[in-house]
């Protein structure tokens, strides 16, 4: 993989670096560039290993840039982010990424992490009368859980898969669109791993709902 | 395999650098390591002990760690038009699939980069498996090796499942084997890797090797990418038709795009002009591929006569355009097909 070298980017300040769940953290540092919501940036420790690219979670207008990340005991990068500390240094490239558009009334479905880019939306006040689908395992994972129920109110769909509660769906993202409908009218907007993304993608269609009204983004 | 063999070490798959390293650690003279990727990329032997002029004390002390580590494949499927399928089995229970065309004056081979695949394609059935591993140096080339044409092959393209520059390191190191003196030798000419077009690996890829280059563009529009390519959102074709114009191929690179043809979505005129604007200025070959609809896609084929019409059309306004012959229909040859099904059974 291209070294650093070759990429714009800029060495900037830890702020803070939250752990949100047992392997979940939130990186805040300092902010060295305006961006859109749904951008991506590169994000290192030293230039010897390869940037990684993850879609900022603050809003537009915050202070700071946050990301969100979960430490992959076998990866080469986050178990370094995972041990960051407020003062140390990081090394970030530019925004950039296209996944920045959104309709009105969009409808938001993720997970993990994939909330990522809906959460700085929502924060950034984009989007108006968003609906939003959340996956995850267990509940530590719902992130941004009181600002998107405070913000978005019954169009805030928790799903969990893990544990069976009446405070959430029980079930995975897929199981909910499947039992429940969908607005054919209505943009579609998907982010997380490919396998959930493709498979949501299958369902929509299935239900209705035009391709060219469903957007991906997919972490790899 | 027995858990011995399984914590061995493949030596098959391991470049010059990496075998020198190997003989260094176990003490053998300098001058075994090119024996070595002579016995393995030259003489094609299957095992350690017809290593022979390496002394048998050496030879001894190779197979305590290492073996030669072909696999060879789990099931073959023949087309009535000479098109081989080739499923192989890696690492914990994953399936990858190969494909031989052989025609007359050559003989194709379509490799894998990866079990499953995490770009997501609208279009594509690998996508549908999600993403399992990427495939190891030594999982590329055994798909090479380990079938029975493997010397008949003149030609080499990486368009199999997987997308290749999400694994570039183990893609870059099989490309150094097949091109390299002490590996296969092979002209570069004859290799040829398609990626979507992630773009720092790209610019890794333009650097380091001198194979072609072949581009899934699908379609010139943004928006319309998009939707069939999630990849648009993070390095959209613009921006990777932008750095291949500036990098500085070699006279002998080639680069194509491929482009398959669905009907009244990407095959129309306004589509050609378009392509047209996009590719001027880059000597290129814009190839057209037919599409074989599968399961769940709400995507059909462009009908024939109009792929022949947009071909004549390109060609007419100078970018150089072929159609690609559809092979295989009978065996599902278009990647992932097989595979999904071993999945299923799995």
């Amino acid at each position: 993989m291209n070294t650093w070298n070759d990429l714009k980017y800029v060495e900037t300040v830890v702020i803070d670096n939250i752990n949100l769940a047992q392997d979940a953290f939130i990186l805040r540092f300092k902010r060295n560039f305006s961006f859109k919501a749904g951008q991506v940036v590169g994000l290192g420790v030293k230039t010897d290993i390869e940037p990684r690219l993850y879609s900022i979670a603050s809003g537009e207008n915050d202070e700071y840039i946050e990301i969100l990340y979960t430490e992959k005991l076998d990866g080469k990068l986050t178990p370094m982010l995972s041990i960051l500390r407020k003062g140390d240094k990081i090394l970030v490239t530019n925004p950039f990424g296209t996944f920045t558009e959104y309709s009105d009334s969009p409808v938001c479905i993720s997970t993990g992490t994939g909330i990522a880019p809906f959460i700085s939306m929502i924060k950034s006040g984009k989007g108006t009368n968003p609906t939003f689908i959340h996956g995850i395992r267990t509940p530590e994972y719902f992130y941004f859980e009181d600002i998107l129920r405070e913000k978005l109110k019954d169009n805030y769909t928790q799903c969990c898969s893990g544990l069976n509660s009446p405070k959430f769906f029980n079930g995975r993202v897929t199981k909910y669109l499947t039992e429940n409908p969908v607005n054919p009218s209505k943009k579609y907007y998907l982010c997380g791993v490919a396998e959930m993304v493709v498979e949501v993608r299958d369902i929509l269609i299935s239900k209705g709902i035009p391709y060219g009204n469903i957007i991906s983004e997919i972490y790899f | 395999m027995s858990q011995d063999i399984k914590e061995k070490i493949s030596l098959y798959g391991l470049t010059l650098s990496e075998i020198s390293a190997i003989v260094k650690e176990e003490g053998l003279p300098n001058f075994a390591a090119k024996q070595i990727t002579e016995w393995l990329y030259k003489k094609d032997i299957d095992s350690i002990d017809e290593m022979t002029n390496l002394s048998l004390k050496s030879r001894e002390q190779l197979k305590q760690k290492y073996i030669i580590g072909l696999t060879p494949s789990m099931k073959v499927m023949e087309s009535i038009d000479g098109t081989k399928k080739y499923l192989f089995k890696t690492g914990t229970n994953n399936f990858i699939e190969a494909a031989y065309l052989p025609e007359t004056d050559r003989a194709t081979l379509c490799v894998s980069t990866q079990a499953g695949c995490k770009m997501g394609c609208l279009f594509c059935m690998t996508g549908k498996q999600g993403f399992q591993a990427n495939l190891t140096t030594n999982e590329i080339l055994n798909q090479l090796r380990s079938i029975s044409e493997f010397r008949n092959v003149s030609n080499l393209v990486y368009m199999g499942m997987g997308e290749p520059f999400d694994n570039i390191d183990n893609v870059l190191s099989s490309l150094e084997i097949i091109t390299s003196e002490w590996g296969y030798a092979w002209s570069p000419k004859r290799v040829t890797v398609s990626s979507i077009g992630i773009i720092p690996a790209m610019q890794t890829f333009l650097e380091k090797s001198n194979c072609h280059l072949a581009i899934s563009l699908h379609n010139p529009f943004d928006d319309e990418r998009r939707q069939m390519m999630p990849i648009q959102n993070v390095y959209p074709i613009q921006k990777v038709i932008t750095e291949i114009k500036k990098a500085d191929l070699g006279r002998q690179q080639r680069v194509s795009f491929e482009y398959i043809m669905f009907d009244g979505i990407n095959d129309t005129d306004r589509h050609i002009k378009e392509m047209v604007k996009l590719l001027g200025g880059l000597k290129c070959r814009v190839n057209l591929i037919r599409f074989h609809a599968i399961p769940g896609t709400p995507l059909n084929g462009t009908p024939d006569a109009r792929i022949i019409e947009f071909r004549n059309a390109l060609t007419a306004k100078g970018v150089f355009t072929t159609v690609r012959a559809s092979r295989g229909q009978d065996i599902q040859a278009a990647c992932g097909l097989l595979s999904t099904k071993e999945m299923v059974k799995k």
